[in-house]
């Protein structure tokens, strides 16, 4: 067994090694793998902290990354037309600023959390999984035929959003910012889980009834964890939206949902570093095969699941 | 609009739901019988139009056709309920979720690989082309009206088998304690196999019959399987009549969302904002539905509340 603190530090020294790797053989599209596989982690993690530490499955985790990549969208849209967002009561200009774009998109997803969250908590087990997965299809038809934003093609965005003191059309400093922002959500993931909050959350996934016996609501603890993990999973979607620079109803689809849930769930639930190591092994694998074989790449993706299966199984990193 | 015109879009909606009883009275009863969330159904409603398709046009009758299609789910269903199925009973429904997410994939390439890419078209059979004048005006194609009679039959089929048979009875005590019923000296897992198969011969049915009014394609499954455990969860999981009532609900909705809403917006908004708005919100409409019932009801319409 090796001590998964060690683990997670064998991880970011691989995950880092790639975009260098991709600078020294001047690969620029190892690069973007590097930072596809960075941001989906983010998403990961997000989902990680209901599903895992909360255990409650949200299947409609794509609805937060798709508001988050929509509102980085719309706004850099507007600013790259110099048309406002709203003019009345008072003019709102879009924008094209990260700093500004990345927290309001984790305000809005974080909003949307809170009131999906709110109704959706009522229910639990499989019905908790179909609500939520009816809120997100709400959200991707909702796209889908609302004209304004682009509909069904979807939304370009011709340039990457400015971060201050970057070049963000490079690659790599686009990949460091991605990078910075996911070890800042792990540590801040990490904090919460051995917070007084997270253990009440981690407490009312193993017994609601005795959490409520002690004084604290699971309901209200659930439903802030929902919310940041909501928010969190916004934060990816921008970047994300940053990255193709291009966002279209399809961030949104169930697909998306399913696959945030394959990397939590198959990385290891409650485990902070989990996501992150499954989503890499995915993509990797995927992309190599995808560039050899199609077929092949289906029967790693079958492979993949079974394999997971069974690791679940086995647990292989646990020594709890 | 015209009451006929109304009427039309109803039976159309009465039609889309037939078609979802039949995708959802086997999802349901292996969810509510087994405990499995078997997200593959919808490959077993593909299989069934692939082989639909397949034989009818290799011997030209669309009936021999549907005999297929029934035949190849059943089988299909049986095959996949011994090798992978059967082991996931025990396991939670992650693990449930993963094996038979992949399973979709396995069933779609194995498709794509026998038949191609290219869609695959099944024809409507010379007796059942044309329409059928019912009463106040309407025109009403025959074959779409032969969908609804043949789903309100094996609906009404499903009650008496559920209701009135030893093997519904068998399926009943199946599903409120499956201990009980092994030690009673009912065959548990031949139960099951034979369950199983039942709901994939429903759903291969469904997939034929809808084959013959769209194309049949590979992934044709998929938007049917998320609309089939919406109306399972509107029914209450498990329940044959949460099902049918879920379905024809689900079925009406979305018709009739699509036909009313845009005209209904008409009224105090300009033609085109209210044809978007209109658009947008029909096509939500289901999930708005859904989400309606489920923080009324949550558990369903139907669903005991143990579960």
């Amino acid at each position: 067994m090796i001590k998964e603190n060690y683990f997670n530090i064998i991880c970011i020294i691989l995950l880092l090694s790639v975009p260098f790797l991709g600078l020294i053989l001047d690969e620029p599209y190892y690069i973007t793998l590097a930072t596809k596989v960075v941001i989906l982690a983010i998403a990961g993690a997000g989902l990680n902290l209901v599903l895992g530490y909360g255990g409650f499955v949200s299947f409609g985790h794509a609805a937060f990354f798709g508001i988050g990549g929509y509102v980085s969208g719309i706004l850099a849209s507007h600013a790259l037309n110099y048309y406002p967002i709203i003019e009345w009561p008072f003019i709102i200009e879009g924008t094209t600023q990260m700093l500004i774009i990345l927290p309001l998109a984790m305000l809005i997803s974080g909003g949307f959390a809170f009131l999906i969250g709110m109704l959706c908590l009522r229910t639990s087990g499989v019905y908790f999984i179909m609500i939520t997965l009816a809120f997100a299809q709400m959200v991707y038809y909702f796209a889908i035929s609302w004209p304004a934003y682009g509909g069904e093609d979807g939304l370009s965005v011709y340039l990457r959003n400015n971060f201050p003191g970057l070049n963000t059309m490079d690659g790599f400093s686009f990949f460091s910012i991605c990078f910075v922002l996911l070890i800042f959500v792990l540590f801040i993931i990490s904090r919460i889980v051995n917070s007084n909050f997270g253990l009440a959350l981690q407490s009312a996934k193993q017994n609601p009834e005795r959490v409520a016996a002690v004084g604290i609501e699971p309901i209200k603890v659930q439903l802030i964890a929902f919310v940041i993990s909501g928010a969190i999973t916004g934060l990816a979607g921008a970047l994300y939206t940053d990255l193709n620079r291009f966002v279209s109803p399809s961030v949104l689809s169930w697909h998306t949902s399913g696959e945030i849930m394959v990397f939590v769930i198959l990385g290891g639930t409650a485990r902070l570093f989990g996501p992150l190591v499954r989503c890499s092994i995915i993509y990797y694998l995927r992309t190599i095969s995808w560039r050899h074989h199609r077929k092949l790449a289906v029967l790693v993706r079958i492979y993949l699941n079974y394999c997971s299966l069974v690791c679940k199984r086995w647990n292989y990193w646990d020594d709890s | 609009m015209s009451i006929s015109l109304f009427l039309e879009q109803v039976l159309n909606g009465l039609q889309f739901g037939v078609m979802l009883f039949l995708m959802s009275a086997g999802l349901t009863l292996v969810f509510g019988v087994m405990g499995l969330i078997n997200l593959a159904h919808g490959s077993l409603y593909m299989i069934g139009a692939f082989a639909a398709a397949a034989i009818a046009s290799w011997t030209g009758s669309f009936w021999l056709g549907l005999v297929a299609s029934l035949m190849a789910a059943a089988i299909a269903g049986v095959i996949v309920e011994i090798v992978i199925i059967r082991r996931l009973y025990k396991r939670d429904h992650l693990d449930q979720v993963l094996a038979t997410f992949a399973l979709i994939l396995l069933f779609s390439e194995a498709m794509r690989w026998i038949f191609g890419a290219f869609p695959l078209f099944l024809d409507v059979p010379e007796i059942l082309s044309g329409t059928l004048s019912l009463p106040l005006g309407i025109e009403y194609s025959k074959y779409r009206m032969m969908i609804i009679v043949v789903g309100i039959l094996i609906a009404v089929g499903l009650f008496s088998l559920i209701s009135k048979t030893r093997l519904g009875v068998r399926i009943r005590a199946g599903e409120s304690d499956r201990e009980m019923i092994a030690a009673l000296g009912v065959d548990i897992s031949k139960l099951y196999t034979l369950v199983f198969a039942l709901g994939a011969a429903l759903a291969g049915l469904a997939g034929a019959m809808v084959g013959a009014i769209q194309s049949v394609e590979v992934g044709m499954g998929e938007p049917v399987l998320i609309l089939a455990f919406v109306v399972i969860v509107i029914g209450g999981i498990g329940s044959i009549k949460g099902a049918l009532v879920g379905a024809i609900l689900v079925g009406l909705t979305d018709t009739l969302g699509r036909f009313l809403l845009p005209s209904f917006f008409k009224i105090f908004l300009n033609p085109s904002s209210a044809t978007d708005i209109g658009s947008a919100l029909s096509s939500m409409m289901i999930y708005i539905l859904m989400a309606a019932v489920l923080i009324w009801k949550p558990s369903g319409l139907f669903g005991n509340n143990s579960k």
